[in-house]
């Protein structure tokens, strides 16, 4: 039972990004390793990158007008949905290949899903975003799958 | 031996607990993560704007960041024994500046065959609430 999602916003299933290429440098890796407090040398060094480096490498880089007032900037792949305050979100990383200084990966992000559900306090609607990273060979490196829920 | 029969070189059981590590993140070590992805969202630095605007009791520790101190917490207790492959988690309940979070988990499922392990992982506060609950996926070393 669908009532606050439209055709026209469930049509935005499937959206897709424009693929986002990017280069691993060791001055990333180590301020990504020093801001998390990790504690592993071949990290804080650069040598390689920890998990979730990635979460930094393809965050948005918006120029300031791009921001909002609260300092967020806007997601273009998701479409305006009827709820807009964001609850708790899911992740689901997948680590397929080490990532190193010197490497160039592209990610592309894909809406896959948007449903609602009623719960006790009111309905809540659900989106999920996948992401997929290769390398310059094509190879899957990361994948991440992002559930995030509006009510 | 037979070659069928691999041998786990790390000793790990259903019940194994990794070990717990206290999480004091200040107000640099936020701006300096949210710095590092280019997040400009107030609720992290903007402490009027977080109390005052959002209703925040204090400065909002960033999701992903919960998110990664798991992924470190499985990290480290495997060492060079095993490599980390999947993780899931959830940011359920807020942190904020001041508090004081462990991470941790436990081992809930040992496949002797392949060397994966399944870990249960969390990040507590000092309520003993879970804030950032997780499953992880490692392989070990066979």
């Amino acid at each position: 039972m669908t009532n606050l999602l439209s055709d026209e916003l469930l049509a935005t299933i499937g959206r897709q990004s424009t693929p986002h290429r990017e280069l691993v440098t060791r001055r990333d890796i180590r301020k990504y390793a020093i801001a998390t407090g990790n504690r592993q040398r071949k990290y804080l060094d650069g040598d390689q990158a920890p998990p979730m480096f990635h979460v930094a490498l393809f965050w948005d880089v918006v120029e300031l007008d791009e921001l909002t007032p609260d300092g967020v900037s806007i997601d273009s792949l998701l479409p305006k949905f009827p709820l807009e305050r964001a609850m708790a979100g899911g992740l689901k990383i997948d680590y397929f290949k080490p990532v190193y200084p010197g490497d160039w990966l592209t990610a592309t992000r894909t809406l896959t899903n948007i449903y609602e559900k009623h719960g006790r306090s009111g309905p809540l609607i659900f989106y999920e975003v996948d992401m997929q990273i290769v390398n310059d060979a094509g190879e899957p490196v990361i994948r991440e799958q992002t559930t995030r829920i509006l009510r | 031996m037979a070659l069928s029969e691999k041998q786990i070189p790390m000793s790990v059981q259903v019940g194994d607990t990794l070990p717990e590590r206290e999480l004091t993140p200040d107000n640099v070590q936020l701006f300096l993560y949210n710095a590092a992805l280019w997040n400009a969202h107030r609720i992290h630095f903007d402490e009027p704007y977080a109390r005052e605007v959002e209703g925040y009791p204090g400065l909002v520790i960033a999701g992903p960041m919960l998110g990664d101190w798991l992924n470190q917490c499985v990290e480290e207790w495997l060492g060079d024994n095993g490599r980390l492959v999947s993780i899931e988690y959830s940011n359920r309940a807020a942190s904020y500046i001041g508090e004081t979070l462990v991470s941790g988990g436990s081992v809930i499922e040992v496949d002797p065959a392949s060397g994966a392990v399944r870990i249960d992982v969390f990040i507590r506060n000092a309520a003993g609430e879970v804030v950032t609950p997780g499953v992880a996926t490692a392989v070990l070393d066979t």
